[in-house]
C-alpha cells in the first residue's frame, strides 16, 4: 500500500483507513471488505478497480452505510471532512448509525451516489421529476415549484433534450443512456462533494459510455466533485482515473497515482488486469499466421427481418407497430474464417445470428450454406429435416453462461444432449464422448457428475463451448459469449476457441459490442447500425483506419488502454439529423 | 382513461353472453328437469302425480321446449329486466333474490375490506421482520386460515359463542328485526350479526393475501431503485411507502377480480350453516330442485360480480401503474 504522496490533509476529503465490511458474523462470515485504506483528495478522480466478488461495491456503499443486510461494518474508520477549511469538523461515518438522522443528511447532501443499472435504479412508477425534487426537497428549504425548477435546470444540464417535457416523463419511457443522465441530474441536485459512481457505463453502449464518462468529467471540474468510480474496465480507468485502487477478494492491493500504477505497478494481479486489456490490442489471428480457405461456406443475400406490429383486442389501433430488424443484409463467410459482427444494442446483430441458424424465419433474402458433403442448401427455405443436418454442423454459444445452462440438469448430461438427441452415442461410449469434450475444453472429467452452479461464470462458458463441440461442428456462431465475463477470462476464452479452430477446422461468427474482442479474434467484421451493415472489411482496418462516419465514431469512442492515450476526449460524434446517434 | 373503461365494458358484453350461455346449458345437464324433481318430492310424501300433468306442467312451464328457445326466452327477458319466474317458490325471481343479493354484496364488500385493511399492514410487517416471531405468528395463524375449511370454523365460533358467551351468532338479524322494514336499528343489528361472518368468510382470502403481499414485497425490497432511494437520505419509513410498497400493490390489487366471486361462492356452505339469509342457501336448493331460471340468475350474478371485480382491479392497476396506463 502506498501512502499519500505530497498532499497536505485539507485536500483529503475522505480518508477511509482499515475498513472491514464482513457479511454475516463468526467463522463463516464472508470478508467482503477485509482492512482496506484509501484517501479522496477534493476535486479528483479516485478509480477503484477489481472483478466481479472484489469487493469494491461494497466498499463503495459502505461509506454511504447502505450495505444490504446481513452485511455490516465491523471496523475501521471512514473520516470525510466536508470543506477542509480550519473550523470545520471532520466526522466518522463509519461511527454514525445506518437509520439516524445524521448519515440520512449526508447521503444525497454531501456524497451522492449514481448505480450500474438505470433501468432498475430508478423507480419504473413514479416520474423521473418526482424522484429528482425528492432528493432536493429532502435536504434543501425551498417549495415544489422552486425544486422543480430546479429539476428542469439540472436536466438540461446533463444535456436531456426538451427538460420541461422531459421532467414528466417516466423511466421506462428514457432510453438506456438517458436514465443514467436522469440518475446523474439527481445525484448532482444538492451539489454533492463527493459523486460515487458504481459501474455507470458497463450497461451502456461503448459510444453512449463515452457521453457519459465525457459528461461525468464535465460535471466533476464545474462543481469541483471529488469522484469515486467503481469499475472493472482498465480501458475506462485509464481514460478517468486521477488515483487508482486495485481491489481483489475484499483487499486493495495496491493505491496510487494513476500513471504510476499503469506505467510502474510491481503487483502480479495489476499488471494481469492491465496485460488483458492491452492483448485485446492486437490481432491474435495475424499472430497464429491463420490461413483461411477461398471457399465459401456461407453466403448472406439480401436478409430481411420483419418483427410484425401488434394489434389490440378490440380496437384496430396498433399496440406496436411493425419493426424492421434486418434490412437488406449481404455477407461472406469463407471456410476457416472468422467472421466479427460489431454493433449497438439494437443494431440487429442477433437478429442476424438466429436467422443464419433459422431459430428465427427470414421475411425476405437467402442464407447458402455449404454442407459437409458439398451440398449447397438455402437455410432459408429449407425443410424441418434438413434443418437437423444443418444444425448438427452449426453450433452456437450463447452470451449468459448462467441462463443457458439448465440448473437442473448434471454437466455429463448437458454436454451430453446433443449426442443423445442425436442418436450417436449412448451408455459408456457416451460417457468417454463426453470426457473427452470436457478435456478439449480444458475441464477435469469429474465436472460430469456436477451441476452448473458449483462453477464459475468462465468454467461455465467452458461447458457451453464443450456442448457446442460435441457434434463435431463447422460453424460456430457465438453471440457475445465472453461478454458477461470478467476481463482477464476474457482473453482465456478467446484463445481456448482460437486453439479449437485450429485443432479441429472451425469456422466462427462472433458476435459482439466489444471492438478489443472483434479485433484480437476476427479475419474480417461488419459493422451493423439500425438493421443494416454499413461497413465490412479486415478487421485491422475496420478498428485501425474505419471510412463510414458510424464506424469513426464506434470506434473512437473505445476507451484507451493507458493513461497517456485518452481518447474519450477527442472522440468523433455520429449524428443523423442532428439527433445525438 | 375513459375510453379504456368504455372499451372494457364493451368486451364484456360478448363475455357475457357466453358466459350465460355456458350457465344455461350446466344447469340443464343433470337427467331430468324441475318436473321430475317436483314429481320425485311428491311422491316422497305419498302423493302420485301422474304423466298427464306431469306433461301439462311441462308444457305450461315451456320446458318441452328446445334448450334453444328456452335459453332465447331467458335470455330476452332478463335485456328486459326479467330474471324469470321460479318454479319452485311460486314468484319472481326478482322479488327471491333482491334483498339477500343485497345482504350478500353487503357481506361479500365488507369482507373484501376487512380482508385487505388486515392483509395489507400485516404483509408489509411480515416481509420487512421476516423470520422475526410476529411473522412466524401471522404466517401461523394465517396457515390455519387457509387449511381450515369456512364451515368448520363457523361450526367451532357457533359452538364457543353458545357454550361460553351466550351469544346467538346465526342469521343476520336478530328475530324482532328479521322482516321488518329498513330502520336504523336494523342497521346496527345488521353490524352486530355481521361480523363473525366476516371473520370467517375473510380469514382465508386474508391469509392468502398477506402471503401475496409478503413475497412481493420481498422481492422488491432488495430492488436497486430501493437502494438508489436510500442513497438520497430518505429515512426507511417513508421510503418504504413510497418505493417497495406501493410497486408491491399491483399484484395485490389484481387480486380482487379472485376474491370477490370466491367470497360469494364460499359463503355458500358458511351461510348454510350459520343460517343467513344471503345468496347462498337459496342458490344451493335452487340447483337441487333443478328451480332453472332462480338458479340461472344466481350463477349469471355471479359471474357478473367476476367481471365486475376484474375490471375494479384492472382499473385500479391503471391508475397505480403508469407502465400499463401509457399503454393504452
Amino acid at each position: 500500500m502506498v501512502d499519500n504522496v505530497n498532499t497536505s490533509s485539507n485536500d483529503i476529503i475522505l480518508d477511509v483507513r482499515n475498513l472491514k465490511t464482513y457479511f454475516g458474523t463468526g467463522e463463516k462470515a464472508v470478508r467482503a471488505v477485509d482492512d482496506v485504506s484509501f484517501q479522496m483528495q477534493r476535486g479528483k478522480t479516485l478509480c477503484i478497480v477489481g472483478e466481479s466478488g472484489s469487493g469494491k461495491t461494497v466498499a463503495a456503499r459502505s461509506i454511504l452505510q447502505i450495505v444490504d443486510p446481513p452485511g455490516r461494518i465491523m471496523g475501521g474508520q471512514m473520516l470525510y471532512n466536508a470543506t477542509g477549511e480550519p473550523g470545520c469538523s471532520t466526522i466518522d461515518l463509519a461511527t454514525l448509525h445506518p437509520r439516524g438522522k445524521e448519515i440520512r443528511g449526508i447521503r444525497g447532501h454531501d456524497i451522492a451516489m449514481i448505480f450500474q443499472e438505470p433501468m432498475t435504479s430508478l423507480s419504473p412508477i413514479h416520474t423521473i421529476g418526482n424522484q429528482i425534487c425528492e432528493s432536493i426537497l429532502l435536504h434543501q428549504n425551498v417549495d415544489k415549484a422552486e425544486a422543480r425548477a430546479r429539476a428542469i435546470e439540472l436536466l438540461r444540464r446533463v444535456e436531456i433534450p426538451n427538460p420541461g417535457v422531459a421532467i414528466d416523463k417516466y423511466t421506462f419511457e428514457y432510453s438506456g443512456g438517458m436514465r443514467q443522465r436522469a440518475m446523474i441530474a439527481m445525484a448532482l441536485a444538492c451539489n454533492p462533494k463527493i459523486l460515487i459512481a458504481d459501474e455507470p457505463t458497463t450497461a451502456l453502449d461503448v459510444t453512449t459510455q463515452a457521453e457519459i464518462l465525457a459528461l461525468i468529467k464535465e460535471l466533476q471540474l464545474s462543481y469541483g466533485m471529488a469522484v469515486l468510480f467503481i469499475t472493472h474496465d482498465m480501458g475506462v480507468v485509464a481514460e478517468i482515473a486521477d488515483e487508482i485502487g486495485v481491489m481483489l477478494n475484499g483487499k486493495m492491493l495496491e493505491f496510487g497515482p494513476s500513471e504510476q500504477i499503469f506505467y510502474s505497478s510491481q503487483n502480479e494481479y495489476t499488471g494481469r488486469l492491465i496485460d488483458s486489456v492491452r492483448k485485446l490490442e492486437t490481432s491474435a489471428r495475424r499472430a497464429r499466421k491463420s490461413t483461411v480457405s477461398d471457399r465459401k461456406l456461407l453466403e448472406v443475400r439480401g436478409v430481411s427481418k420483419i418483427y410484425p406490429g401488434r394489434k389490440t383486442f378490440l380496437g384496430g389501433s396498433k399496440a406496436a407497430a411493425p419493426f424492421k430488424a434486418l434490412d437488406n443484409v449481404s455477407i461472406d463467410l469463407y471456410e476457416g474464417e472468422n467472421l466479427g459482427i460489431v454493433g449497438e444494442s439494437g443494431s440487429g446483430k442477433t437478429t442476424l445470428g438466429n436467422c443464419l441458424i433459422r431459430v428465427l424465419s427470414l421475411t425476405d433474402g437467402e442464407v447458402l450454406y455449404r454442407m459437409g458433403d458439398g451440398q449447397i442448401v438455402d437455410l432459408a427455405k429449407s425443410s424441418k429435416k434438413e434443418l437437423r443436418g444443418v444444425h448438427r454442423e452449426v453450433r452456437m454459444v450463447f452470451q449468459d453462461p448462467f441462463a443457458s445452462l439448465n440448473p437442473r440438469m448434471t454437466i455429463g448430461q448437458i454436454v451430453g444432449e446433443p449426442l443423445l438427441v442425436n442418436g450417436i452415442a449412448k451408455g459408456n461410449e457416451l460417457r468417454n464422448r463426453v470426457a473427452d469434450l470436457l478435456a478439449i475444453v480444458g475441464m477435469p472429467p469429474a465436472a460430469m457428475e456436477r451441476y452448473p452452479h458449483a462453477f464459475s461464470g468462465g468454467q461455465r462458458q467452458r461447458i457451453g463451448i464443450a456442448r457446442a463441440l460435441a457434434l463435431n461442428p463447422r460453424l460456430i456462431i457465438a453471440d457475445e459469449a465472453t461478454s458477461a465475463l470478467d476481463v482477464t477470462l476474457r482473453s482465456q476464452i478467446l484463445d481456448l476457441l482460437l486453439d479449437l479452430q485450429d485443432k479441429l477446422n472451425l469456422s466462427f461468427i462472433l458476435i459482439s459490442h466489444d471492438i478489443g474482442v472483434i479485433r484480437y479474434f476476427c479475419d474480417r467484421v461488419a459493422v451493423m447500425y439500425k438493421g443494416q451493415i454499413v461497413e465490412t472489411g479486415l478487421a485491422d482496418k475496420i478498428c485501425g483506419a474505419p471510412e463510414h462516419p458510424y464506424t469513426k465514431a464506434l470506434i473512437s469512442a473505445v476507451p484507451g488502454t493507458h493513461p497517456r492515450d485518452k481518447r474519450i476526449v477527442n472522440r468523433h460524434r455520429y449524428t443523423i439529423d442532428g439527433k445525438a446517434a | 382513461m375513459l375510453s379504456y373503461i368504455l372499451r372494457r365494458l364493451l368486451s364484456a358484453i360478448p363475455f357475457l353472453f357466453m358466459v350465460s350461455l355456458t350457465v344455461f346449458v350446466l344447469i340443464q345437464l343433470p337427467p331430468g328437469d324441475f318436473v321430475d324433481s317436483w314429481a320425485a318430492a311428491q311422491s316422497a310424501s305419498g302423493e302420485v302425480v301422474d304423466m298427464a300433468t306431469m306433461i301439462d306442467m311441462r308444457h305450461r312451464y315451456g320446458l318441452d321446449q328446445n334448450i334453444l328457445v328456452q335459453y332465447f326466452h331467458w335470455i330476452v327477458g332478463i335485456m328486459q329486466g326479467d330474471f324469470g319466474y321460479s318454479f319452485e317458490w311460486n314468484s319472481p325471481v326478482s322479488a327471491l333474490i333482491g334483498e339477500r343479493m343485497n345482504l350478500t354484496l353487503i357481506l361479500s364488500v365488507g369482507t373484501l375490506f376487512l380482508t385487505w385493511g388486515l392483509a395489507l399492514p400485516i404483509g408489509i410487517y411480515t416481509a420487512v421482520r421476516r423470520y422475526s416471531i410476529g411473522d412466524y405468528f401471522f404466517t401461523f395463524i394465517g396457515f390455519i386460515g387457509l387449511a381450515v375449511p369456512h364451515f368448520l370454523i363457523a361450526l367451532v365460533l357457533m359452538y364457543l359463542s353458545v357454550k361460553y358467551w351466550a351469544l346467538d351468532v346465526t342469521g343476520l338479524f336478530s328475530s324482532e328485526y328479521a322482516t321488518a322494514p329498513w330502520s336504523w336499528g336494523r342497521v346496527q343489528d345488521l353490524l352486530n350479526h355481521l361480523w363473525i361472518p366476516m371473520i370467517i368468510l375473510g380469514l382465508g382470502s386474508t391469509a392468502s393475501l398477506i402471503r401475496i403481499m409478503r413475497a412481493n414485497l420481498i422481492d422488491q425490497l432488495y430492488m436497486p431503485y430501493v437502494v438508489t432511494a436510500r442513497a438520497k437520505g430518505l429515512s426507511e419509513v417513508r421510503l418504504l411507502l413510497k418505493y417497495p410498497v406501493r410497486i408491491a400493490l399491483n399484484p395485490f390489487v389484481s387480486t380482487i377480480g379472485m376474491i370477490l366471486p370466491q367470497l360469494v361462492s364460499g359463503a355458500v356452505i358458511m351461510s348454510i350453516v350459520l343460517n343467513l339469509p344471503t345468496a347462498g342457501p337459496l342458490l344451493y336448493q335452487s340447483l337441487l330442485s333443478q328451480d332453472i331460471y332462480l338458479s340461472g340468475a344466481f350463477l349469471l350474478l355471479l359471474s357478473m360480480m367476476t367481471v365486475v371485480g376484474t375490471l375494479i382491479s384492472d382499473i385500479l392497476l391503471v391508475i397505480l401503474d403508469p407502465r400499463i396506463r401509457l399503454e393504452q
